[in-house]
């Protein structure tokens, strides 16, 4: 795991850095002011409650909303004034939540829209990127020319995954991959996180299966109502009384996504959370 | 502990589903009895959410009956179906985002209501005694929701949780006798899931019959009494939550191996 | 945001006003809007036209089509482009009935607007299961059709139209004589008065009941709606019935004090003039409605060197207002947030986009592993 607990301590620059970020919707705050980082080759993952501000925070990076205050500065620069498509030809992508796919288009057209950042020289290579993708998702070759509207929940996802790849980015966003997936399904999006990073993306993760996020991840942000309440690496948070108590415990989703067949009902304690 | 089955209160007989050339279900067969809580689970596409639009009249099946207290539901129009005593939540809450919760609530309530429109306009007795009944319904209801301090607040303005509960608030006050799910912990973490059990628990014992999609096992298992699975448009099995655990067919095609890597 | 944070407070303080003092405040409004056709005032004054004629026709008919036209476009959220149909049908009712039949005024107005009605269920039948944009295209088609109708047939008087058209009845009311006639505009200004008064009530009470709900419903969400056990294409036809009533009332007003009328009285533009009085003042909001009904119809007849170019100059107006206010002049408080708030995170992200995905008759099953 690198960089552990003191993200920001380690010589060179983060990759990704917030700084005293706040946003508004109307008059809601909805982010009191967030600082954290991403380094290069990490997953960092946020977790917290609903509300508490994680889908806001991912929006703000690929700049779909304003910030009020506060810096957000990708390899450096200041990117708080660069619109969100400049954003992704600089390497920030995001397959957002609810998926967000191009229901009227083929799986194929999907994909060629996550590469529409990339022109002249960087279109170069555009064949291997695809063929990345297939890879990792198979089903999506297999479905290349169907309508995306078409397709289940859980190949909407890989599509919303494989497009935001599309573009190369250096750091994907990925809000809640899980959600509203199969069990069996959710196991394996999540192996497919970790074989993205193995490859080489940074990536930053939010989700409310907090078991399944912080076994993947190196380090993790708690959010709380518009604040990082904690911070560590992934691994300590996945031992933290609170953490545990907070968003891993309790019977009857300790086992949360995974563990079907272990979790009957009730007593189950965090079963399945511990998984190591 | 399944309570001894009730009456039966929705019956699905043979209900096939095409959609162009592909066939979403498959002669599916499925019961609900009254005063239970039924589960019905089974990989992405498989049909579950068709299974909710048929029974509400979103889609009308391609072949097959539907059964609802007795009586044919098939061909129903969706509002008529509501009326008929089936409610519904969705997968993507869809609210209507800038009423206040209790005007959401209330747009439920006025499901049995007969205020005309010449009424409305000049505020007949019948209007105002419904308008009272409405807002009073939707205040009880909220308050069974546990949310009675967000009867103001604009939906949009919710925690997604709160909104949830909106959600069910604004199908129970339809007066349902069936209260169908689509998946109401999506995106809950483990202690919202837990007081959504509850909130699930307490709704069966204020008189409900539930019906509920979900993929959170955990959920599915502890409180549900029977559970129906569905792969590729068909029933693969049905069974007490231990059963359906157990089934090979089950964990093959949706449950998956226990261990993840 | 700022900018809509200025009106909301003064809506808000309105609401917390003690009920007498609401009322009286309306009374006081309503006894200027009396004599205000009497008032000699420099600034508001009509320079080529007598004011109180201006009150009559355009500002106060624009008010009493708006106030219709806003049940359609502000309440249900139906875009009608042919509103202007209802209004012809009104006037060719009062022209005919009262040239022809010789029908009194007071008679023609109730058969007007159930005229105008019916030719709302007409349009609104067949055509309300349509969304959108291809609804907008429909009613468009129905303005033109309309007018198109009364140009080219010749037993309604074809391009020429219908002349003469009688006045309202004289009357005694409390010992005043009331004289309809073609010099005095004030008792067609009254009796217009008294119609957009009951109008305002009507709607508002509508508004504030299941029917203004079901409305609501549909305009965010008409699948869920539907759902809710909102027989949605019904309240659909009721705003339209309602909004094409008003429109005819207005009509029959209007023609009941010009004398004549032709195909050209009813175009196209005035479509677009009361579209954009509902837009510029505040959809679903109705003294937002009011204002801009009586804005877009006063200021040519106050600046009439401009308004050769009202046309021009609305159109850059309303370009303007969507860029800077597009919840209009005085916005419904409820419209100015689904136009301005947008969602706070997580939640109702998904409700717009997936939703027809969602509804759409998808094969779900398709998705063979």
């Amino acid at each position: 795991m690198p960089d552990g607990a003191q993200p920001g301590q380690s010589g060179a620059s983060p990759l990704l850095e917030l700084d005293n970020v706040q946003v508004h919707y109307g008059k809601v705050e909805a982010l009191k002011g967030i600082s954290f980082n991403v380094n290069e080759g990490e997953i960092v993952t946020l977790i917290g409650a609903n509300g508490a501000g994680k889908t806001t925070t991912l929006k703000t990076i690929s700049g779909v909303r304003p910030l009020t205050r506060g810096h957000i500065r990708f390899q450096g620069q200041d990117i708080g004034a660069v619109p969100p498509h400049r954003r992704v030809e600089m390497g920030i992508s995001q397959a957002p939540e609810g998926r967000g796919i191009f229901p009227g288009m083929t799986v194929r057209e999907n994909l060629d829209m996550g590469a529409y950042a990339r022109r002249g020289k960087a279109r170069a290579g555009l064949a291997e990127e695809l063929a990345a993708v297939y890879v990792l998702f198979p089903r999506l070759q297999e479905r290349a020319s169907q309508m995306a509207g078409t397709l289940s929940g859980g190949e909407q996802q890989m599509l919303a995954i494989g497009r935001a790849l599309m573009s190369k980015p250096k750091v994907l966003l990925l809000d809640e991959p899980s959600m509203g997936l199969a069990p069996k399904l959710v196991a394996q999006i999540f192996s497919i996180i970790t074989e993205i990073n193995k490859q080489g993306t940074t990536v930053l993760l939010v989700e409310q299966n907090a078991a399944q996020a912080l076994q993947r991840a190196s380090r993790a942000y708690v959010l709380e109502v518009g604040k990082v309440v904690m911070a560590g690496p992934a691994a300590d948070l996945l031992d933290n009384q609170a953490v545990r108590a907070a968003y891993l415990g309790g019977d009857i989703a300790g086992d949360d996504g995974n563990g079907a067949t272990s979790g009957h009902s009730g007593s189950g304690g965090s079963g399945g959370s511990g998984g190591s | 502990m399944p309570p001894s089955p009730g009456p039966r209160l929705l019956e699905l007989r043979a209900v096939t589903m095409q959609f162009g050339g592909v066939t979403a279900l498959g002669e599916v067969d499925l019961h609900v009895d009254q005063g239970e809580i039924a589960g019905l689970i089974g990989p992405n596409g498989a049909g579950k959410t068709t299974v909710f639009n048929v029974v509400t009249g979103v889609f009308h099946p391609t072949a097959g009956e539907i059964e609802f207290d007795g009586k044919s539901i098939v061909g129903k129009k969706r509002y008529q179906v509501t009326q008929a005593g089936v409610a519904r939540t969705f997968q993507n809450i869809r609210l209507f985002p800038d009423m206040t919760a209790l005007e959401n609530v209330m747009v439920g309530a006025d499901a049995h209501h007969g205020t005309s429109v010449p009424g409305a306009m000049l505020r007949l007795p019948r209007h105002r005694s419904e308008e009272r009944h409405g807002r009073a319904r939707a205040a009880e209801l909220l308050e069974l929701m546990g949310i009675p301090h967000r009867a103001e607040e604009t939906a949009r303005n919710l925690p997604y949780g709160d909104q949830r509960r909106v959600e069910i608030a604004r199908a129970l006050a339809t007066d349902p006798k069936l209260l169908l799910l689509d998946e109401p912990a999506a995106g809950f973490n483990p202690r919202e899931k837990r007081s959504l059990s509850d909130l699930i628990r307490k709704v069966r014992d204020s008189g409900y019959t539930i019906l509920l999609i979900e993929h959170d096992m955990g959920l599915v298992m502890n409180i549900c009494d029977r559970i129906s699975v569905l792969d590729f448009g068909r029933k693969i099995a049905e069974g007490v939550p231990a059963e359906i655990q157990a089934d090979e067919r089950v964990i093959n095609a949706y449950l998956g191996v226990v261990a993840d890597a | 945001m700022a900018r809509f944070e200025v009106i909301a407070p003064v809506a808000e303080r309105w609401d917390r006003l003690p009920r007498a003092v609401r009322a009286v405040a309306l009374l006081a409004l309503l006894v200027l809007l009396v004599i205000l056709p009497h008032l000699k005032i420099p600034v508001l004054n009509t320079p080529d036209s007598d004011f109180a004629t201006v009150l009559f026709y355009p500002v106060g008919i624009y008010v009493l089509v708006a106030l219709g036209l806003n049940v359609v476009v502000g309440e249900a959220g139906l875009l009608d482009l042919g509103y202007v149909a209802f209004f012809a049908v009104g006037g060719y009712s009062m022209g005919l009935l009262g040239n022809r039949v010789h029908w009194p005024f007071f008679l023609i107005l109730p058969v007007g607007i159930a005229l105008s009605m019916l030719a709302g269920v007409i349009l609104g039948g067949p055509t309300l299961r349509l969304r959108g944009d291809y609804l907008a295209i429909v009613t468009l088609g129905f303005g033109e059709i309309v007018h198109l109708v009364a140009r080219n047939t010749d037993s309604i008087g074809g391009p020429r139209g219908v002349s003469p058209i009688p006045h309202p009845p004289n009357f005694n009311l409390f010992g005043y004589h009331v004289r309809f006639g073609i010099l005095d505009p004030k008792p067609y200004y009254y009796l217009l008065l008294a119609m957009i008064v009951l109008t305002i009530v009507v709607v508002s009470n509508l508004k504030r009941s299941r029917v203004g709900r079901a409305w609501t419903a549909i305009r965010e969400d008409e699948d869920a709606a539907e759902l809710m056990g909102v027989p949605t294409f019904r309240f659909k036809l009721w705003a339209f019935a309602i909004g094409a009533g008003i429109g005819g009332a207005a009509g029959v007003m209007y023609t009941s004090k010009v004398i004549s009328i032709s195909p050209d009285n009813f175009i196209f533009q005035l479509s677009i003039l009361f579209l954009a009085a509902v837009v510029l003042g505040g959809s679903g909001n109705i003294p937002g409605v009011i204002l801009g009904a009586a804005v877009v119809a006063y200021l040519p007849e106050r600046f009439r060197s401009f308004a050769q170019y009202r046309i021009m100059v609305f159109g850059a107006a309303l370009v303007v207002m969507m860029i800077f206010r597009p919840q209009g002049l005085l916005p419904s408080r409820r419209r100015a947030k689904e136009l301005l708030e947008p969602e706070p995170g997580g939640g109702m992200g998904t409700l717009g986009g997936e939703t027809g995905v969602e509804m759409a008759p998808r094969p779900e099953a398709e998705s063979a592993p």
